[in-house]
């Protein structure tokens, strides 16, 4: 029997426990709330946050799509890339997971039910998850300090444009195209 | 050689630390402040303590008998406004505010649940200014103020867009909003402000508007959508300016001149009321319809509101049509009457096309320009063609403050419905009096502060995205000119697929004007469905 197998049995319990050690790396009256309510428009968090992990886990209990997962982990770090953590939290989140399936894999290696090669593959995979994890942040904050200079760009831009304080050197309109003028 | 750290100083704790609010205290991270008002903006608005300071400095350099200013305005507000006194008494902390704000779903910081940030003043109010506080301090909710305070205060009192989304849950109708304007306004006291509301607000002060565009610039800026209009649709536009003696005075919000995409907007205004042949006047002194004194201080605000009165006074219109602006329409709404009104000087505004008399606006005589084309749509006064949308799938965000502040639901959707032909709602606990904000209003839609708007924009953008998934909405429309700049960014994060525009950029995609030439584009150029194939040469 392999891991995957193994802990197929009870993929639920492998995401919400995954949720529930996110969940504490909130403050505890937030924390509260993001498990609370189940509306997703309510709690956008902790909707977003308990569907994209059981998705992941999905992935990783099955073919482990990259195509597939990395959406899930962008909906994830998108959010933890703008919120108070440093970069490390915001991707640790990944780890977190590690810690959950040493848990739950003792068990299955001492009964001999899973070998501890497997385990280590598996987090092989998890590593992978916080590298893709990684990525995302990168492109999420770069994301946000490009947000930041195209308004300044476009704030002065379209204003020196529009006080007809500069003059542009317009795209070539047709005539030019079809060669009927030239600059001279 | 760098440092290479030791594993254990590689381990982090990934549970915040658990204490109690008054001990937490903020930390000023970029991305979470805005930066602080300049001397020169206080200065002219005539604020007191200018100075340049920063928030990252141990000494915000405050007067020196700050605290007695701090009692002093708090004794002053609560005895002239008793909706403070209030707010301040009546709150149970129940918390069914606590997980309504934006800020708060988006940042997960619990100071940023209207409860907490409430607390935030009681917590002083209380200690000096109840029995209870005097006596038991800390176990009735109350504590010291000292500069701690003062500094938490700017961090969440600037955290806060006064969308008063909070408000529509309390049970006792405890307005939010109202209590970061207090906090604000004491805040000014002591010279405690940010850039972004000051400069504007100085700018509106001096110029007429918050960008300090002068009267020359401003109608230069006009006529170049003038231009773009006639590339269009071939029609030649001829827009006035403060000219006497016109019916109406037309007032936007600045935004819309100069910031796309509110400047398509404003070509909707211009070609609908070229269209219905509409006696009005620009203004380039009264040029802002914005009022950023809303966020600085009640003097403020009541300065800049006076001076759009003063214009129409002075060109001696009938009346004011407002643009499509948030928080003009809180002022004009809730304050302008008691600050400024009754606008005796003016007439109750009746529709010169449809003869309708708006009656909702008997004090303030100004009426808003959706309500307006609401009306002549309804009267069938307009030709339109919806098809021109086509290439739109479109939603809507109500803008706070004209939705919570004026109940105004129902008008924008019906002209979105009569405009165009694929429109979907986002789901009822996201849209009208339960709108969520886009979390960048009451002057906090700088740049520096981006992180933060992210994070308060994260429900709004959640929602969209849902529209987005199930119906392929590309285009999110909305009333607020805050909104179209800010609204942008917000989509790029986290639905990149999805546009911004008012409701009238597609009112004049929509209208059939009289002698116009076919069009090919919308109003950005963009091809319309069926014309994707259509070159210069075609025509």
């Amino acid at each position: 029997m392999g891991l995957e197998q193994f802990l197929a049995g009870d993929k639920p319990a492998l995401a919400r426990a995954w949720f529930d050690l996110i969940l504490g790396t909130y403050p505890p009256e937030t924390s509260a709330l993001l498990q609370k309510d189940k509306n997703q428009f309510a709690n956008p968090v902790g909707y977003t946050l308990s569907q994209s992990l059981s998705g992941i886990i999905d992935e990783m209990l099955g073919g482990f799509d990259h195509e597939k997962v990395l959406p899930l982990v962008d909906q994830v770090v998108r959010v933890r890339a703008i919120q108070d953590f440093s970069p490390a939290q915001a991707v640790g989140f990944v780890f977190l997971l590690k810690k959950i399936v040493r848990n739950r894999a003792e068990e299955g290696i001492r009964e001999k039910r899973v070998s501890p090669n497997e385990v280590l593959a598996f987090e092989s995979k998890i590593d992978q998850l916080a590298l893709m994890a990684f990525n995302v942040y990168t492109g999420c904050r770069e994301k946000l300090y490009e947000l930041r200079v195209n308004e300044v760009k476009n704030r002065t831009f379209r204003l020196l444009q529009r006080a007809s304080l500069i003059a542009e050197i317009p795209e070539q309109d047709t005539q030019l195209k079809n060669g009927k003028d030239s600059i001279t | 050689m760098a440092k290479v750290p030791k594993p254990n100083e590689l381990v982090f704790d990934y549970n915040p630390p658990q204490k109690w609010w008054m001990d937490t205290k903020p930390e000023f991270r970029p991305g979470t402040w805005c930066y602080p008002g300049k001397a020169k903006n206080a200065e002219v608005l005539g604020l007191p303590n200018p100075r340049e300071w920063s928030p990252l400095d141990e000494d915000w350099k405050l007067p020196s008998n700050w605290k007695e200013i701090i009692f002093e305005g708090m004794r002053d507000c609560l005895n002239k406004y008793r909706s403070l006194r209030v707010f301040m008494d009546i709150c149970v902390r129940c918390g069914a505010c606590s997980d309504k704000c934006h800020f708060y779903i988006g940042s997960g910081d619990p100071k940023n649940m209207p409860v907490l940030r409430g607390e935030l003043l009681r917590s002083v109010y209380r200690k000096d200014f109840t029995l209870a506080g005097k006596i038991m301090g800390r176990i009735a909710g109350a504590r010291e103020l000292n500069e701690e305070v003062v500094k938490e205060w700017f961090y969440y009192f600037f955290q806060c867009t006064e969308c008063r989304r909070c408000s529509v849950f309390c049970p006792y109708g405890i307005d939010t909003a109202e209590i970061t304007i207090m906090g604000r306004e004491l805040l000014n006291l002591l010279g405690v402000n940010i850039d972004w509301v000051l400069g504007p607000a100085a700018n509106c002060y001096l110029n007429g508007n918050h960008l300090g565009i002068q009267p020359h610039a401003f109608k230069d800026m006009i006529e170049f959508f003038v231009e773009e209009i006639e590339a269009v649709n071939g029609i030649r536009i001829e827009p006035t300016f403060n000219r006497k003696g016109a019916e109406v005075l037309f007032i936007t919000p600045s935004g819309d001149v100069f910031a796309d995409p509110g400047t398509y907007t404003l070509m909707g205004y211009l070609m609908l009321f070229h269209e219905i042949g509409l006696d009005y006047t620009w203004s380039t002194y009264a040029s802002e319809g914005g009022n950023f004194g809303l966020f600085t201080n009640h003097d403020t605000m009541k300065k800049l509101n006076a001076k759009m009165y003063a214009e129409a006074e002075r060109l001696g219109v009938k009346y004011i049509i407002g643009g499509e602006c948030g928080h003009m329409w809180r002022v004009i709404q809730q304050y302008m009457d008691t600050m400024n009104g009754p606008a005796d000087f003016l007439e109750v505004p009746r529709s010169p096309i449809t003869g309708t008399v708006f009656d909702n606006a008997k004090s303030t005589k100004m009426i808003h320009i959706v309500e307006f084309t609401a009306d002549l749509i309804r009267n069938g006064k307009l030709k339109l063609d919806p098809s021109r949308n086509d290439h739109l799938r479109v939603t809507y965000h109500d803008s706070c403050n004209p939705a919570r502040a004026m109940g105004f639901f129902d008008e924008p959707r019906y002209v979105i419905k009569n405009v165009c032909n694929n429109f979907w709602d986002m789901p009822p606990n996201c849209i009208r009096e339960q709108t969520f904000c886009c979390g960048s209003g009451s002057g906090l839609n700088t740049d520096e502060f981006m992180e933060m708007r992210m994070r308060g924009g994260l429900p709004r953008a959640n929602a969209v995205k849902h529209v987005h998934d199930k119906h392929g909405v590309n285009m999110l429309s909305c009333i607020c000119a805050i909104d179209r700049a800010v609204l942008p960014p917000l989509m790029d994060y986290w639905v990149p697929d999805v546009d911004v525009t008012g409701v009238h950029e597609l009112v004049g995609n929509a209208i059939v004007m009289e002698g116009e030439t076919e069009r090919t584009t919308d109003l950005r150029g963009n091809p319309l469905e069926g014309m994707e194939d259509m070159s210069d040469e075609d025509l």
